[in-house]
């Protein structure tokens, strides 16, 4: 279509640009580093002090499935971060409905208590919060760290879901509406299917969120609702008593299912239209 | 004398309840948020009134003796300023490295969602893994010292088990978060401003310092609440990378370990309300000042 290359920024730029792409490298860089010592270290068989290690095994994966019992704690995380998605979907998408169409006395303080939670550090309320959960028989168990969980995630549905709702056309509803759909129709034929990309993007986030957060779930759990998380950090601060390099290949094996999320997500997501809707150079 | 006649015959047939309600927007349709106010007032609300009651309610000392132990002890003090010195600088690095990154990735440009997806991994990383991996990268016989040794410097620099460990691990983790704030907010910003603005003979520093920044700048105060949040609540590096018995002993942790090790649940609650106290106070400060710019459309909405 265009036989001229359409104008833009050149990439040949000025001392500017290159400062910030060296700085951009060199973060990668370190990172790299971060990421790769630990990869190296969890298939090394001895290194001290030398660039590599002096052999490589796999034999460290093979072992830190077995001395963390690793299939429990991957089964239980996918426990409970399945059950908190679908639980703070099922609570957050018909609140964020109504926080999108309509507007009522006290709204905006309703709001801001959905955004409460978020504002909060986890510790904050997590320390008063375990503490009435250990009260009430909850803490120690799953349904304990589901429910600690579930603090932070039903607000970020809300949240991520309301100005997803917003945007759908109000007289699709109306439409549905004349034809004689009534409340539940409506969710379930019209607005079902419409937010589904909405849903998704929000469960996918709530599951990284989830399998990451550390704080909530450590306050809460009892020795078998441990997940992967809380179980790498207790392996490390317990340290000497495990092998270094079992520890490295737990820490590989978390983030390896960390990024297939990631990666899941963003086929989903675009990140940077989470705050605002872009609207795209014209094209010349 | 007909406006008192209207309003009996309106009294005479006063509309029900519900209708009256319906006008000001309270209907059945309300009930869809039941689920989730219960949800905060249960889980949220109810547990953090229960903690600061608990707060004011220790074994010994008075209403105000949790609070008094915490202020007049200067190990617990000064935890606070370590917190904030932790947190503070680093929100603001994050925040102010990835303006510029994300000015220049604004355009499209081959590879750029590769850069972007490079840039949101240490998301995945969580704490845990950087901790780990600082341990490994930056100790004294990681790789980091050994190009650092290799160039001429005479001895390893100690930069985990300090300041410098948590640091590193608040800036590896805290970064990706800010930078995709920051690029769906300078995204939002309707691109033909900034032409219209070089047509007008603005080079690039006005367009930055004229259109850009003010339509960024509560963006920017957004962003830098929300990595101030993260920061602030560090937990898990302060003990793997830090020093968590002396220069990293954060507010989180001095709470974790009241209620946890010495089994003081009032002296738990009373820090844990101070952390919440100290991060709202600087959240104030900034959206106070936030609420003095322009918030309006920035043209890139749809």
């Amino acid at each position: 279509m265009a036989t001229v290359a359409p104008a833009r920024r050149p990439i040949v730029a000025s001392p500017g640009a290159w400062l910030v792409w060296g700085v951009v490298a060199f973060f990668l860089i370190n990172l790299a580093g971060v990421v790769g010592s630990v990869l190296v270290s969890s298939f090394g068989t001895q290194w001290f002090g030398t660039w590599l290690p002096d052999g490589f095994t796999t034999s460290w994966y093979a072992r830190a499935w077995q001395e963390f019992q690793l299939f429990d704690v991957v089964l239980v995380t996918l426990q409970i971060s399945l059950l908190v998605v679908v639980i703070s979907v099922l609570i957050g998408v018909p609140a964020a409905y109504v926080l999108a169409r309509r507007s009522f006395p006290g709204k905006q303080l309703v709001y801001f208590a959905f955004l409460l939670p978020i504002l909060m550090p986890p510790i904050t309320y997590g320390i008063p919060l375990a503490t009435v959960l250990y009260k009430y028989g909850f803490a120690g168990n799953m349904s304990g760290v589901v429910l600690a969980n579930l603090v932070p995630s039903v607000p970020f549905v809300i949240l991520t879901m309301t100005p997803f709702i917003e945007q759908i056309n109000p007289s699709i509803e109306s439409a549905a509406r004349m034809c004689g759909a009534g409340m539940r129709a409506l969710f379930l034929r019209v607005l079902g299917p419409l937010l589904v990309p909405g849903i998704l993007a929000a469960s996918i986030l709530v599951l990284v969120r989830t399998v990451g957060m550390f704080e909530l779930t450590f306050l809460t759990a009892g020795p078998d609702s441990q997940t992967l998380v809380v179980a790498l950090y207790y392996s490390m601060s317990a340290a000497g008593i495990r092998a270094q390099q079992s520890v490295d290949a737990m820490a590989v094996i978390y983030t390896g299912t960390m990024l297939v999320l990631l990666v899941i997500a963003l086929r989903y997501v675009n990140p940077t239209q989470l705050v605002a809707r872009v609207k795209e150079a014209p094209e010349p | 004398m007909t406006a008192t006649l209207e309003r009996g015959a309106r009294a005479a047939q006063t509309p029900a309840l519900r209708h009256r309600l319906a006008e000001r927007g309270v209907d059945r349709q309300l009930l869809l948020l039941a689920p989730a106010v219960l949800f905060v007032v249960l889980l949220f609300l109810y547990p953090f009134f229960y903690g600061l009651q608990l707060s004011f309610a220790p074994e010994e000392g008075g209403p105000l003796g949790s609070y008094a132990a915490f202020f007049s002890d200067p190990y617990q003090r000064n935890t606070i300023w370590i917190t904030l010195g932790l947190s503070l600088p680093a929100a603001l690095l994050n925040v102010l490295a990835s303006v510029p990154i994300a000015y220049r990735m604004r355009g499209s440009f081959r590879g750029k969602r590769l850069l972007t997806i490079v840039l949101v991994v240490p998301i995945t990383l969580g704490t845990v893994l950087t901790a780990q991996g600082l341990l490994n990268f930056l100790g004294p016989a990681g790789w980091f010292n050994k190009v650092l040794l290799s160039f001429g410097v005479d001895e390893p620099v100690q930069l985990v088990g300090n300041y410098w460990g948590v640091f590193f691990s608040l800036v590896i983790t805290g970064f990706p978060f800010a930078f995709l704030l920051i690029l769906s907010y300078l995204s939002g910003i309707d691109p033909t401003l900034e032409r219209a603005a070089a047509t007008l003979g603005a080079d690039w520093k006005a367009r930055f310092r004229y259109i850009t920044l003010p339509l960024l700048a509560p963006g920017l105060a957004t962003t830098f609440c929300l990595a101030f949040v993260l920061a602030f609540s560090v937990f898990p590096s302060a003990v793997l990378v830090g020093n968590p018995a002396g220069e990293t002993r954060v507010l989180a942790l001095a709470a974790y370990q009241a209620a946890y090790e010495q089994y003081d649940y009032s002296l738990a609650s009373a820090i844990a309300m101070v952390m919440g106290a100290v991060e709202l106070l600087v959240i104030a400060v900034v959206l106070l000042w936030r609420s003095r710019l322009y918030t309006g459309s920035t043209g890139g909405k749809g």
